[in-house]
């Protein structure tokens, strides 16, 4: 349905906030690319770590950058599949309980039942995977509201996990692993080796989501899913492959957090959805589906990772670290429908061509 | 070109205004963060924020930096979980705090971080909630167990005036640390209370209903009962709920362990007279003078090492590094208006 549109934006994201239309390619490239929420967001983050890096006291020190890539990092990995979940209008928030999950399960498999780290590793990624395959079945080929069946698995595999442990933790992890988890690229440079990890699958992820097949049947599935039915996307499968996805990076995720932490407990990353889920909605995903790019996401991540240091370096802030995030959150889900608003306006006032979809703020279809 | 320019605008606007949203409350306390009024800097790391015990242990803490010039800083968590402890740990670091007070979420898990801290030069000192001893410099305890259990008995002695039944309400059969205390506990009745006759333990399973109707079974199958002790903080509340509102009000005792915001009731109607546990301002204010002789590098924190503690007095270092803070706290209706935990 959109092929002539899309045709053209080989050498742009196809992602931009705009709606394709012929009016949207009278622009120059530069203005397509740089005129996006993803590059709004990627402004803020690098302000945001500019006043950080000059005004917060301490924000300087080498150590910063470091922690903040190891905090952030199972965040960064669970965005991934989390953007392409949301772009079909769908949503996972079971993803930390299946991080909790599989901490659990690398714990009691490798130090309880004595199996290798990398086996049990191995082992609580494909039950990631079982459980994302769970919530597709149920999403996809059952039809249930995904808000519906994700909260309820978020719980179920949460009491799965403490179940599982109960209020002990395994700590007893090989040093050579633990390590691994902290370990340098190169040693005195802040970036540990997770971030090639997060590369490696952030450009795995972008080349599935904007550039394949696949990823054009992810958006038209946002967009419309009859329509996209009719265009030959096969829905169901497309929504299955995306929740086991997000169960087994999850998982993955899950290992790593409990190297990092040297501790493997069913209470483990507790809440991390919604720092997932409030970064993916932050780096312009729109929560309605059918638009989004992984740029954006990744930005997002890092500019709630970078206030969130920040404010942790201030005593007076810590508590209201919170609060920032909410409020940022809402901002950004609220900015498209206020942006549109105000361009209607304009357009009105300048008598330019006006397009009815955008003056009312509905998002309009390519 | 108009339009494109003023949508432009306005995307920059809106990213200005989070932007500067953030940084003006970033630069607000700056000022704040810097303006630590001695040399010392001392970071305090409670299991979680918002928690009113802990909250009087800050404020125990704060009082001792008064005293020795120093700053300390409370930042925490919202859940009381380890994973969530370990940034602040790591800033702490950042900061290059001189010292570190911490109750652990987790024996292990907070381990490597505190190593990292104390590789930048910070001295960590644990109190409430030890991590393993090689983690940190000192653990500053609350109580020992032949304490607790001597500060029960002579409660209970010098308020059914030393002689006569009494029972145990306990928590469950298998808890560890009450059997330990009640064992401690039988040991000093035997050896020096020999008037004294503990009748029964029951278990209440620190579950609020069973704890009261295992205190109404013990009243009725002992007529003569004088006393209870319920060394948790769940029974000793259920027992004096029980006695408040029956026949045995003003007849028999209840004391034990429990905090003043749960008995205040039962210590202002008579029920109770007297109960013990720590003082967690205390507890405070001990950890913070014994982090302060560690950042200064009078103490090491090995055993044998002596510091003085303000208005604690002395206090000597004990094995695997451990300070006791002392007898427990003994709270009544002539102090237990100064307590909010």
């Amino acid at each position: 349905m959109s092929t002539r549109s899309t045709t053209p934006a080989a050498g742009a994201p196809l992602t931009s906030g705009e709606a394709r239309t012929y009016a949207a390619y009278s622009k120059p490239l530069w203005q397509r690319v740089l005129l996006t929420r993803e590059f709004a967001i990627i402004a803020a983050l690098v302000a945001v770590y500019a006043f950080s890096y000059v005004r917060v006291e301490n924000f300087d020190g080498p150590l910063t950058l470091y922690y903040l890539f190891l905090d952030v990092a199972p965040i960064l990995l669970i965005a991934l599949p989390m953007t392409m979940i949301i772009v079909t209008g769908e949503i996972d928030l079971s993803v930390a309980s299946v991080v909790g999950l599989s901490s659990v399960l690398v714990g009691i498999l490798h130090v309880d039942a004595g199996l290798s780290l990398p086996t049990a590793a191995l082992v609580a990624i494909a039950v990631g995977a079982v459980a994302g395959a769970v919530n597709g079945f149920l999403v996809a080929y059952v039809g249930l509201p995904s808000l519906a069946v994700t909260i309820g698995t978020l719980a179920l595999y949460r009491g799965i996990a403490v179940g599982l442990l109960g209020t002990e933790a395994k700590t007893d992890f090989p040093e050579k692993w633990t390590d691994l988890a902290k370990q340098r690229i190169v040693e005195g440079q802040p970036y540990p080796w997770i971030l090639l990890v997060v590369a490696v699958l952030a450009v795995a992820f972008a080349v599935l989501l904007h550039f394949s097949t696949f990823g054009r049947g992810v958006f038209e599935i946002g967009l419309n899913d009859e329509a996209a039915r009719f265009s030959g996307v096969d829905v169901a499968r497309t929504k299955l492959v995306l929740f086991v996805l997000a169960g087994a990076i999850s998982a993955f995720a899950g290992v790593y957090y409990t190297l990092r932490y040297g501790s493997a407990r069913g209470d483990n990353a507790t809440g991390m959805e919604l720092q997932v889920i409030a970064a993916v909605l932050l780096g312009g995903v729109s929560i309605f589906g059918g638009r989004g790019a992984l740029h954006g996401v990744l930005a997002g991540v890092l500019l709630i990772g970078v206030v969130t240091s920040a404010m942790r370096f201030n005593t007076d802030l810590v508590d209201k670290i919170q609060i920032v995030v909410g409020v940022l959150l809402v901002l950004s889900v609220v900015s498209p429908s206020f942006l549109s608003w105000a361009s209607g306006l304009i357009r009105g006032r300048t008598g330019l061509r006006s397009r009815s979809t955008a003056a009312t703020g509905k998002r309009s279809l390519p | 070109m108009t339009f494109q320019n003023r949508r432009f605008t306005a995307l920059a606007a809106l990213s200005l205004v989070a932007g500067l949203g953030l940084t003006a409350c970033g630069s607000d306390g700056d000022g704040d963060s810097a303006s630590g009024d001695g040399d010392l800097s001392i970071t305090m790391l409670p299991k979680n924020l918002g928690n009113p015990y802990f909250d009087t242990s800050t404020g125990g803490a704060e009082d001792a930096a008064g005293e020795l010039g120093a700053s300390v800083e409370e930042v925490g968590p919202d859940t009381a979980t380890p994973d969530a402890q370990v940034p602040f740990i790591n800033t702490a670091a950042q900061q290059g705090a001189d010292a570190l007070i911490v109750s652990a979420n987790d024996p292990t898990a907070i381990c490597d971080a505190l190593e990292e801290a104390a590789g930048a030069g910070t001295a960590i000192v644990t109190f409430d909630s030890d991590t393993d001893p090689e983690c940190r410099d000192l653990y500053i305890s609350q109580a020992d167990a032949a304490g607790i259990a001597k500060v029960q008995v002579e409660m209970v002695a010098e308020q059914i005036g030393g002689s006569g039944e009494i029972a145990i309400l306990s928590a469950a059969a298998n808890a560890t640390n009450q059997n330990e205390w009640i064992s401690l506990m039988e040991e000093e009745l035997d050896a020096n209370y020999p008037d004294i006759e503990l009748v029964d333990t029951v278990y209440g399973d620190d579950d609020d209903q069973t704890s009261f109707d295992k205190t109404a079974a013990l009243l009725q199958s002992h007529p003569d009962l004088k006393g209870i002790i319920s060394p948790t903080t769940v029974g000793i509340a259920a027992a004096a709920r029980y006695v408040s509102t029956s026949q045995y009000k003003g007849e028999v005792a209840v004391t034990g362990l429990g905090t003043p915001n749960q008995m205040r009731e039962y210590v202002e109607d008579g029920t109770v007279a007297e109960f013990a546990l720590w003082n967690p301002g205390d507890l405070g204010y001990l950890a913070a003078y014994a982090a302060a002789a560690l950042a200064n590098g009078d103490i090491e924190g090995d055993e044998g090492d002596t510091f003085e503690a303000g208005k604690l007095g002395d206090y000597t270092v004990g094995a695997n590094s451990v300070v006791l803070l002392g007898e427990p706290f003994r709270f009544n209706a002539d102090n237990i208006a100064d307590f909010d935990f």
